[in-house]
């Protein structure tokens, strides 16, 4: 029904008619595989219609599937009715696109927040920018109607988009009975900034810089995705030091983000001292980051073709050194969490996602591996140089805060570990090689499993040079929707921790 | 007569101006416990003194109820300030409100906030007062029988003859008090909004029980709230010392043990707040519904501490 071509290594590709798609997809779901990205293009200069990409992971790797869709009302069946991860990605796809989901449940808008009309399709190739002819958007009453729970006793909290801290606008509607949740509706979008429109027509180079700056707190995941993307569509190859840099790079970025939420899963339980010590380890690392590479977070460290910036012999003892400190901070903080009663009982059973609902909504990356979905592309589909490092994934069942906790525990030594072996067998070398030539038109998929989950850049190169269609892919996705299951039969004030033992991304999934 | 009165507004006068004092201490510590660098001992002052030179912004659905909420707040947490012996016994309002009108003024100054935190509309606020009037409800017994254990050792409820009987008469050591200190600080972390069953430094809205309260006020109104809970927190601190360790406040008439009074209180203020701010630093916030369970305990012990007295003590 469909041939499946090697695309590139654990990826492959293939093309089907969009009527097929459902079918497709229950196979993949009989197969344990699950969906991961849906987004779509609008392909009138290329001399077609408008196109709808599906990736799915499945035991063989990602699969990535395109169908094509009639213009002038490109519409596909829906896919959430197979896989309910796809229901947000369908309609921001219309938000943006135009691209009708038909026998989709719910169809109300997901990004659009009142920028830009009811009948308008930013993506879309005959978008007038509305900058150019200087109107507004039409006033509109931001008719959005939230879940109603009916009955005795229950009534609504709405929180934010603006919250009390300073973090990322997101609205929560909660439905509840005296403290106990009921009911969680989000409503995200608020951070759109139009990311896959200031794509198009950029540079390589430029579209790197703006590829890592998705989500900040996913950085070098980003950037070596798209830089994955970018190289594959070229078909270059990039020196082995820097592949190992790459690694390098990611680690970093793992162990700074889960000793901060560590650090503020102790603070969200009132608990000053844990937080603390870990924000002062987490400071020492980015101060490491600074003073080797340039940048607390290693901005711009990944480049297409390579790395930005070499490692010396100095910096190398110096992380070293770190990494064997830390390690045995760490342990020691850990013991001090295991042993306090009152954190203990705050962590466990709350926020619990069962394994069953989790594969069945499918629950990713570090949340998906506590609740039992073993999946990390790095152990599962190494890319080089995960090839030869040989990683030990960190799972756990209970899928509650503590289980969540506890494999952040677990990836931060695992993490740890990985950075003195690349220290240690780090290949001499060039770290950056120019790319090869554009060859045409062509595309690529970069596939990396940054600390929140697997992160996926879809890359397709106009003729030219440029970049012509640009998809970033963040596991908040899939993840925000369990976190309304995660919060059901919990108490409102246990909310902000279960949350943050998620710790999903707002910019990431906003664009 | 005319001494009282003038030690009476000394004390009210000393405690309103030393209590953010008390509150920059406990600050300190925690800051020191945590490792982490402290912000000055007068931070509370300077935060006060920010707020009184802001404009107050108000919602439009407020009623004059909300303006006038912090005021009254403040003046239940200035005559409570008033009604205990902090380094004087000689008290002139004392005969004219106990231990028990004590509980009352509390009660009356939370009433008043809780309706000015419903009176906004707000989710939040409302949220707060739910939540402030379930831990109330529950500490406000075991607070009564923390005094009644004090009382009927003295057979008084006035909080001067409390302290008279345990500090200067003969030097008895009672078991029941040792009870009902410890009833006493797990009601007074819950009404003062401190770690395990509040956290005054949190900034997650959907966790705040206090806090959830004031968020709507801003300026000279959230100054006089912020300097009430400095003054609370001072005043359930001058409770524990004429409670538990009243020894070294001056008897009545007693007037050349003022200065070493004084001092003496300055002491067991710095090393109760040390106190506290150690145990805050070691415990976590309790799940909102566990604090019922840590108020049960502290009832229970408070009747205990009663039967203990019957039972060792008459």
């Amino acid at each position: 029904m469909i041939q499946l071509q090697p695309f590139a290594p654990h990826i492959r590709r293939g093309r089907i008619a969009a009527e097929a798609l459902p079918a497709f997809a229950q196979v993949v779901k009989e197969e344990g595989g699950r969906l991961v990205a849906l987004w779509g293009s609008d392909d009138h200069h290329l001399g077609a219609g408008y196109a709808l990409h599906v990736t799915f992971i499945t035991a063989l790797g990602l699969v990535w599937i395109s169908a094509d869709l009639e213009a002038p009302a490109p519409a596909h069946p829906d896919l959430a009715g197979v896989f309910p991860q796809a229901e947000r990605m369908q309609r921001a796809n219309f938000d943006l696109l135009g691209i009708q989901a038909t026998g989709a449940v719910d169809a109300r808008k997901w990004l659009r927040h009142k920028a830009w009309n009811e009948d308008e399709f930013p993506l879309r190739r005959d978008y007038a920018a509305r900058a150019a002819d200087g109107q507004p958007p039409r006033a509109e009453f931001d008719a959005y109607p939230f879940i109603r729970v009916e009955g005795d006793g229950v009534h609504e909290i709405p929180v934010g988009p603006i919250h009390a801290g300073v973090i990322e606008p997101g609205h929560f509607r909660f439905s509840v009975v005296g403290e106990r949740v009921l009911k969680l509706e989000q409503r995200l979008g608020y951070t759109h900034q139009g990311v896959e429109k200031r794509f198009d027509g950029l540079d390589i180079a430029t579209g790197a810089r703006l590829a890592g700056r998705v989500s900040g707190d996913s950085h070098s995941a980003y950037a070596w995705a798209y830089c994955m993307a970018v190289e594959q569509a070229c078909g270059g190859e990039i020196p082995a030091r820097a592949a190992w840099l790459r690694a390098l790079f990611l680690e970093i970025e793992r162990i700074a983000n889960h000793l901060g939420d560590l650090g503020y899963l102790g603070n969200d339980v009132a608990f000053s001292f844990g937080f603390m010590q870990f924000w002062r380890i987490k400071e020492d690392w980015l101060r490491l980051c600074e003073k080797c590479f340039g940048h607390r977070y290693l901005f711009d460290c990944i480049v297409p073709g390579g790395v930005g910036v070499d490692l010396d012999d100095a910096c190398r003892t110096q992380l070293a050194a770190l990494t064997l400190a830390i390690d045995a901070e760490v342990r020691e903080l850990k013991a001090v969490y295991d042993e306090h009663a009152t954190l203990q009982d705050r962590f466990t059973h709350t926020g619990v996602v069962k394994p069953q609902m989790a594969a069945r909504l499918g629950l990713t990356g570090l949340a998906g591996r506590a609740s039992a979905q073993a999946w990390d592309a790095r152990a599962q589909f190494p890319q080089a140089p995960y090839d030869q490092l040989d990683v030990n994934m960190a799972t756990a069942r209970r899928g509650d805060v503590l289980a969540r906790a506890e494999v952040r525990f677990a990836e931060v030594h695992e993490s740890l570990r990985l950075i003195r072996e690349i220290l240690g067998r780090l290949p001499a070398g060039a770290i950056r090689q120019p790319l090869a030539a554009v060859p045409g038109v062509c595309e690529g998929l970069g596939w990396v499993e940054g600390w929140r989950g697997e992160v996926l850049v879809a890359v397709r190169i106009d003729a030219t040079g440029r970049l012509d269609r640009v998809h970033p892919h963040d596991p908040s996705w899939q993840n925000w929707p369990l976190l309304e299951v995660g919060v059901l039969g919990n108490i409102v004030p246990d909310f902000p921790l279960i949350n943050k033992s998620f710790n999903l991304s707002y910019s990431g999934q906003d664009l | 007569m005319i001494p009282g009165i003038l030690l009476q507004i000394i004390q009210t006068l000393v405690a309103i101006l030393l209590a953010p004092l008390l509150l920059g201490w406990v600050n300190l510590c925690r800051a020191w416990l945590q490792g982490r660098r402290a912000p000055p001992l007068t931070q509370p002052y300077r935060v006060l003194k920010k707020l009184f030179h802001k404009d107050a912004v108000i919602a439009h659905t407020a009623s004059p109820l909300f303006r006038f909420a912090p005021y009254m707040v403040f003046a239940c947490m200035a005559l409570a300030a008033g009604i205990v012996p902090t380094f004087a016994n000689d008290l002139a309002f004392s005969p004219a409100a106990d231990a028990i009108a004590l509980v009352g003024v509390f009660a009356l100054a939370r009433v008043f906030l809780a309706l000015a935190a419903m009176d906004i509309g707000t989710s939040f606020g409302t949220l707060g007062a739910r939540r402030e009037m379930l831990i109330s409800f529950l500490a406000e017994p075991a607070l009564l029988m923390v005094f009644f254990t004090a009382s009927l050792i003295s057979h008084s409820t006035a909080l001067p003859t409390i302290v008279e009987t345990l500090a200067h008469k003969e030097f008895v050591i009672y078991p029941s008090m040792a009870f009902a200190a410890v009833a006493f600080w797990m009601v007074s972390t819950a009404e003062n909004a401190r770690i395990p069953v509040d956290n005054p430094a949190t900034h997650l809205e959907l966790t705040m029980i206090h806090e959830a309260m004031i968020l709507e006020y801003s300026a000279r109104h959230l100054a006089l709230i912020e300097w009430a809970v400095s003054l609370k927190l001072f005043t359930y601190s001058a409770l524990g010392i004429a409670l538990f360790v009243p020894w070294g406040i001056a008897a009545r008439g007693d007037f050349a043990a003022l200065p070493l009074a004084f001092l003496a209180l300055t002491l067991k203020m710095v090393v109760g707040g040390a106190t506290l701010s150690l145990l805050e630093a070691t415990a976590a916030k309790v799940r909102l519904f566990r604090a019922p369970e840590f108020l049960g305990t502290a009832f229970m012990l408070a009747v205990l501490g009663m039967l203990t007295h019957f039972l060792l003590e008459v």
